[in-house]
């Protein structure tokens, strides 16, 4: 690996150095009188108002078509809802369906490898399941959550004191009956694990249990920092050892919907070679994930490469409504130097087990685990409203994460055993978290809201089921931390089971794209461009200057 | 840094192209204008897909990498790896006997391993990658976990190896039989889903649901939050 045993030169310039030096001054004053205090619920709100992203109103437009036509929503996502499609519905309907199963699986994350495995559980042979998913199995956002789940298992903690700060942390715009679910459903997810060979961190075979932002017991569950990983390296080898078939670069580009207009099936696209395959099915998971990569205001992500909403655009042109997409989790902690990885995640973990958010004087300024767009806009307001952030060479500015105190309280050596991908992260870039704090800024993190469903995981379109972060509703406007991978082992297991069932009552007529026709007349009457459309499949990072003399873009 | 230059000749599959420096080898050959359909997972180095393998100028070793992750050089030489053909074994979870060494039943081929060491220099997670290989042969299973555990199954190191071997495909064996058979849950989990089954908490869950705004509101200010309590180590 490069560094090794090279002479280490600073990785900070000297200006960022000379803050650090202030940091470090106010380090032991800071560890002896504890954290800043929480705030209130009225100095939340008023800081939300003035610096978090979501309450700039010109930022966001309403829906001009579709079954959610006048909800307010982000410009990105509006431009990929209103958008044509890129088929031609006539040239598909010709063909015959080349694979037929009983329960097609749209995503290859946690959601959808959690209802491929529960389709089965519940009777569906491998064979009559087929997972098909735009990349890799496993490319995903679930593979990158890093600080935990949450669950109520401990008997100082219970599924309504869970539900209370999931409720608290959505400012109460969560689906009430969704909220329920996900409370409920959890220790019995953490026992599945188990059963799995998922392990969780243990210390005298009790778990490791944290807090996170906005929880009031210690109930994050983790796999050092690598949570998400372990959850998703298990639930994909369980998928190999069932045979349930995985299509990979396989992307879904349309729903079919039969006359009646229940869920048949969708149209795949051989991302290689651009072949079409039309899957027939007898019900469709969706859980396809969520829009980081529509970069919302243009701010950098922690997604991964496919995470463009394509399963949003699918369902909507099918008639399902969408709920909360008003709402943007921007993650409080995205590293903001150096700027070659800039935007990627610095796990909530650093803060639950003890780093605090400090400025370039080395003051703190707010409580580390507030819910997540509550800090996300202190740490706005620091660097844009008080003048207090730390500018970066590449003109980004940041605040200090002030990574050193983990060792201080829990013993040296506790960031390389506990956080070993973060502090691999920096230490790459010759920075080492447990010596030197980290300069971290908001980025975008997750979809809060999607598709509506019902406890079950229904959709509007009957036969069409979806979970994970392609849904909305169950966190409101705000998601607490450990709640994503809940969601999507809650919520994928419920919808694989409901489309089991479906599947096994209920035969679709032949697949069509009648309502792709229906959505295309009414974007031209709503005059919507032409040239504008979706599903967008993958980003295009490539320089303006080279695609401007390519054959296609000159 | 900043006497570095601003710009950093690299070569893709032999090609020359000037990128920005300080730039990681996937926003480099974005930049030179790649679009990577294979290559590209979660662009933060938990997913593997973007294995890579470079040289630099002058030098006669091949090295490892992340795309996401590792930084450009001048003089670099590199591709990306689409893909690593390495089969798996297939097994039954509740059929494995943790007191046998069933690593080694289902990955004979780890009898080969000739410690050569060069899974451990192909890991970019910088895994003692031979030396969890050598704890399997011995049917140390709690060794596998604790060297393993960070592996991100890029495949770098199957794909090095003179044996064949299928280093993170063993190693996804051994941890979660370990799971199953030395890492049981706490007591207080099995306790919570009795409860649970029982429907202890579904007429406090009733009132939470129907509860007004104001009600929760009234509630969630009201909450006593746990102190963290110093966790031992």
């Amino acid at each position: 690996m490069s560094g090794t045993g090279d002479v280490r030169v600073d990785p900070y310039p000297a200006e960022m150095r000379a803050s650090i030096e202030r940091v470090e001054a106010t380090r032991a004053g800071r560890l002896r009188d504890g954290p800043t205090a929480a705030m209130s619920a009225v100095e939340r709100d008023e800081l939300l108002k003035a610096f978090h992203p979501d309450y700039k109103e010109d930022k966001k437009r309403a829906l001009a078509i579709g079954p959610s036509a006048g909800q307010l929503l982000p410009h990105e996502v509006a431009e990929v809802l209103e958008a044509y499609p890129l088929l031609e519905p006539e040239a598909v309907e010709r063909l015959e369906p080349d694979i037929e199963v009983q329960v097609l699986v749209l995503g290859g994350g946690g959601a959808a490898t959690v209802a491929a495995l529960f389709a089965h559980e519940q009777g569906v042979p491998a064979s009559e399941i087929l997972i098909a998913t735009k990349l890799r199995h496993g490319d995903c956002n679930t593979i990158m959550a890093q600080g935990g789940i949450q669950a109520a298992d401990r008997p100082a903690d219970s599924p309504p004191i869970h539900y209370l700060d999931v409720l608290g942390g959505g400012h109460y715009t969560n689906d009430a009956e969704l909220a329920r679910a996900l409370v409920s459903d959890a220790p019995m997810i953490i026992d599945w694990h188990e059963r799995l060979g998922i392990l969780y961190d243990k210390v005298g075979g009790e778990y490791l249990e944290a807090h996170g932002g906005g929880t009031s017991r210690m109930r994050m569950h983790s796999a050092k920092d690598y949570t998400g990983m372990e959850l998703m390296r298990v639930l994909r080898d369980e998928v190999r050892n069932l045979a349930i078939p995985v299509l990979e670069f396989a992307t879904a580009v349309e729903l079919l919907l039969d006359e009646e207009g229940q869920a048949a099936g969708a149209v795949l696209m051989n991302l290689e070679t651009e072949e079409m395959t039309v899957v027939r099915a007898h019900a469709t998971v969706l859980a396809t994930g969520g829009f980081g990569r529509l970069h919302i205001q243009g701010y950098p992500t922690t997604n991964h490469y496919g995470a463009t909403a394509d399963g949003l655009v699918l369902a909507y042109r099918a008639g399902v409504p969408v709920i909360d997409m008003d709402s943007v989790q921007y993650h409080p902690t995205g590293v903001a130097y150096p700027a070659a990885i800039l935007g990627q995640l610095a796990t909530e973990k650093l803060r639950n087990q003890g780093a605090e958010p400090v400025n370039r004087d080395g003051n703190a300024f707010v409580y580390p685990l507030e819910p997540r767009d509550v800090e996300a806009a202190a740490i706005i307001r620091e660097c844009y409203g008080r003048d207090g952030g730390v500018s970066t060479p590449s003109g980004v500015r940041g605040v200090w994460l002030d990574t050193p105190m983990i060792d201080e309280i829990h013993g040296k050596g506790t960031i390389k055993r506990r956080l070993a991908a973060m502090w691999m992260m920096w230490n790459r870039h010759g920075i080492d978290i447990s010596v030197d704090p980290a300069l971290v800024f908001p980025t975008l993190h997750y979809q809060n809201g999607g598709v509506e469903i019902d406890a079950r995981g229904a959709t509007a379109v009957p036969g069409l089921f979806a979970g994970g972060e392609v849904a909305g509703g169950v966190h409101g406007k705000n998601r607490l931390m450990g709640n994503s991978l809940l969601d999507c082992n809650v919520f994928g297991r419920r919808a694989g089971i409901a489309a089991a069932q479906w599947a096994q009552e209920h035969r679709p007529g032949k697949g069509t794209l009648s309502h792709v026709a229906r959505y295309t007349a009414s974007l031209e009457s709503a005059g919507i461009p032409r040239a504008r459309t979706a599903p967008m499949i993958l980003p295009d990072y490539r320089r303006e200057a080279v695609l401007a003399r390519t054959l296609r873009g000159g | 840094m900043s006497d570095e230059p601003a710009t950093t000749r690299i070569f893709i599959m032999g090609k020359a192209y000037d990128v920005p420096a300080g730039v990681t080898i996937m926003d480099a050959m974005e930049y030179a204008g790649y679009r990577f359909v294979r290559g590209a997972g979660c662009r933060s180095g938990f997913c593997g897909a973007c294995g890579t393998v470079y040289r630099k100028e002058g030098d006669y070793r091949l090295e490892f990498a992340l795309a996401c992750q590792e930084m450009v050089e001048d003089g670099i030489h590199l591709t990306q790896l689409p893909f690593t053909p390495a089969p798996r074994e297939d097994y039954v979870l509740e059929d494995l006997d943790p007191t046998e060494n069933v690593l080694l039943q289902h990955y004979p081929e780890l009898a080969r391993c000739v410690a050569c060491n060069t899974c451990t220099k192909a890991c970019p997670q910088d895994l003692e990658v031979m030396d969890y290989i050598q704890a399997a042969l011995r049917g140390d299973l709690a060794r596998v976990v604790e060297l393993s555990f960070d592996c991100i199954q890029c495949g770098l190191c199957a794909m090095r190896c003179p044996a064949d071997i299928k280093h993170y495909h063993m190693a996804q064996m051994a941890r979660r039989l370990y799971g199953v058979s030395a890492s049981p849950a706490p007591g207080h989990l099995a306790e919570r889903l009795q409860e649970m089954e029982a429907g202890r908490y579904e007429d406090e869950l009733d009132a939470l649901v129907a509860a007004s705004t104001e009600e929760l509101k009234a509630r969630y200010a009201e909450r006593d939050i746990e102190k963290s309590s110093e966790e031992s180590a």
